[in-house]
């Protein structure tokens, strides 16, 4: 009876480990990269706390504060990683004698600092400094945790590829001098810029797939809205929460946006009934959040859009004028040629498609969109709409030149046979 | 004259050197470089870590941008500087001609512009900041 019970409570604290892995390993790691000042080596330290917990929490009983118990014991297995080390290379003396125990204050291991740890991480896997692909790559590694092989699988690379761009990073990292830092207040903006774009280019990754590999890269979308909300809950800027929104809104229409084919289904055609009204109110809940911050900014007004477009029951009773407003104010932020053809779009379907039209005409003309698919695709819509269909036929033909991914293919040569 | 002398190499074919190649030829600047000093002609100098691990700032649209890069559409990288004090440009040329460096990449020798220099100095004497 008594044995049963002390099975029992091994059983459970064996769980517990595992849980404080699944749960707690990520802030372990960015605190042990603080104190340690080195990637590999917090690595490798926090793996061997992890492994004693394994053996001294059944024996000894779990400790009150498991995170600092294995901070703590990641610094003393990584003091004994370089004391073994030292042996080899006497410019690691300093590093070891830096970890001395007595060199850290207590406090070291809880309190705000702890949380700010992550920050530190995310804002440095995401330096503007490093190259864009290594960012990504790190960021996926270091604070999400995946596997090389999960991240190359996403991107539908070789691991050496992935690996490869992680040491590039991490080297860089140490050799440049990026500090693990929370940039100044003077340097946030941009550099949370930079660390949002990462989380949305994780997103788009995982969002503009196509069905063959959809499993492994809805994971990265998923992965992304994880990775907002962090940023979110740390640092509660209104372009993170606008970015986090916008992230929502577009996953809720993941189900309703392809066939069982396979095949891309537009926003108007889409059943809306298959939106996941879950993550529609957390993202309106958020945009509106973010917008009374009086600090708009361009994540934040596209999901301001994707919101509008969120609260209609089909196409035709969608808020259009608003929607042409809101391409207004984005126009204003962040001008680009692109944010005027979804205005010239909204703009047909606030006033019909011949003023649209002409919108779109224009920007042609001026040649920044020639090579852009989409503006080929939506000139044909609009001119397929007027009942012009050998000038639809001729945009459509020309999208379809330019157009590289499969599903937007096909929509294109659907399209085209329905004209015929 | 002050001169600066800039010096360009080819990363990738350093990153195929090995590592005797390396110091053997490493060790024939430095000689050089320690008979400049003993004849007052290096004034300073500084070896720069690869453009792998360099940031770019750049003024766009109203503010200041970091990038990775430089990228490197020529082959050959600034690898390090080196400050000659010679006189006149021939002379340098004539230094730096025989500074083993030369056999791994190209140097650059730009003069001093010491009409800015001047403004610098006159600016200091002002009491600017030293």
């Amino acid at each position: 009876m008594h044995e049963d019970a002390d099975e029992d409570d091994v059983e459970q604290v064996r769980r517990l480990v595992e849980t404080t892995y699944r749960d707690e390993s990520r802030r372990v790691f960015a605190t042990l990269i603080r104190l340690l000042g080195d990637f590999d080596l917090a690595e490798e330290a926090m793996h061997e706390a992890f492994a004693a917990a394994l053996s001294q929490w059944p024996r000894d009983g779990a400790p009150a504060n498991p995170r600092a118990w294995l901070v703590s014991a990641g610094r003393f297995k990584a003091m004994d990683v370089l004391r073994r080390r030292v042996r080899f290379d006497a410019s690691l003396a300093e590093l070891a004698a830096r970890l001395e125990p007595t060199t850290a204050p207590p406090d070291d291991l809880e309190g705000p600092d702890v949380e700010d740890d992550r920050l530190r991480l995310i804002f440095t896997c995401c330096h503007p400094a490093l190259p864009s692909a290594s960012r990504v790559a790190l960021t996926l590694r270091e604070v999400c945790g995946l596997k090389t092989e999960e991240v190359a699988a996403a991107f539908l690379t070789s691991p050496a590829t992935i690996a490869q761009r992680i040491v590039r990073g991490k080297a860089k990292i140490r050799e440049a001098g990026i500090p693990f830092q929370v940039p100044a207040l003077d340097d946030l903006p941009e550099r949370l810029d930079s660390a949002l774009a990462v989380v949305y280019l994780v997103f788009n990754e995982g969002y503009s797939a196509s069905s063959g590999e959809s499993v492994t890269r809805a994971n990265l979308s998923e992965e992304a809205i994880r990775l907002g909300r962090l940023l979110v809950e740390l640092l509660p800027e209104p372009e993170a929460t606008g970015l986090l929104a916008l992230m929502l809104i577009q996953e809720s229409r993941r189900a309703a946006r392809t066939s069982a084919e396979g095949d891309l289904i537009l926003l108007e055609d889409q059943d809306r009934s298959l939106w996941n009204a879950r993550h529609i109110a957390e993202g309106q809940a958020l945009v509106e959040r973010a917008l009374g911050s009086g600090r708009v900014g361009p994540y934040t007004v596209q999901a301001a859009i994707a919101a509008v477009h969120a609260d209609a029951p089909d196409a035709q009773k969608t808020d259009w004028p608003q929607i042409v407003a809101l391409y207004d104010v984005l126009a204003r932020i962040q001008p680009s040629p692109v944010v005027e053809l979804n205005r010239a779009v909204a703009v047909a379907m606030r006033d019909g498609p011949e003023p649209g039209l002409a919108l779109i005409d224009d920007l042609l003309d001026r040649g920044e969109l020639a090579h852009y698919h989409l503006a080929h695709a939506a000139r044909a819509d609009l001119c397929r709409r007027l009942g012009r269909a050998a000038e639809a036929e001729a945009s459509y033909r020309r999208a379809l030149e330019l157009a590289k991914q499969e599903p937007e293919r096909r929509f294109l040569k659907r399209r085209l046979r329905e004209l015929s | 004259m002050r001169f600066i002398c800039l010096g360009y190499m080819d990363e990738t074919k350093w990153d195929g050197m090995s590592e005797a190649e390396r110091s053997a030829m490493m060790e024939e600047c430095f000689a050089y470089d320690d008979e400049l000093r003993r004849s007052g002609r290096f004034l300073g100098g500084e070896a720069l870590q690869s453009v792998r691990n360099a940031a770019t700032l750049r003024f766009r649209d109203g503010k200041v941008q970091i990038t990775d890069g430089p990228f490197a559409e020529t082959k050959e990288q600034l690898g390090g500087i080196l400050i000659l004090e010679a006189r006149d440009l021939s002379h340098a040329v004539e230094i730096m001609s025989r500074h083993p460096g030369v056999r791994f990449g190209p140097f650059e020798i730009r003069a001093a512009d010491d009409s800015i220099n001047a403004l610098i100095e006159a600016r200091e004497a002002r009491g600017g900041v030293k």
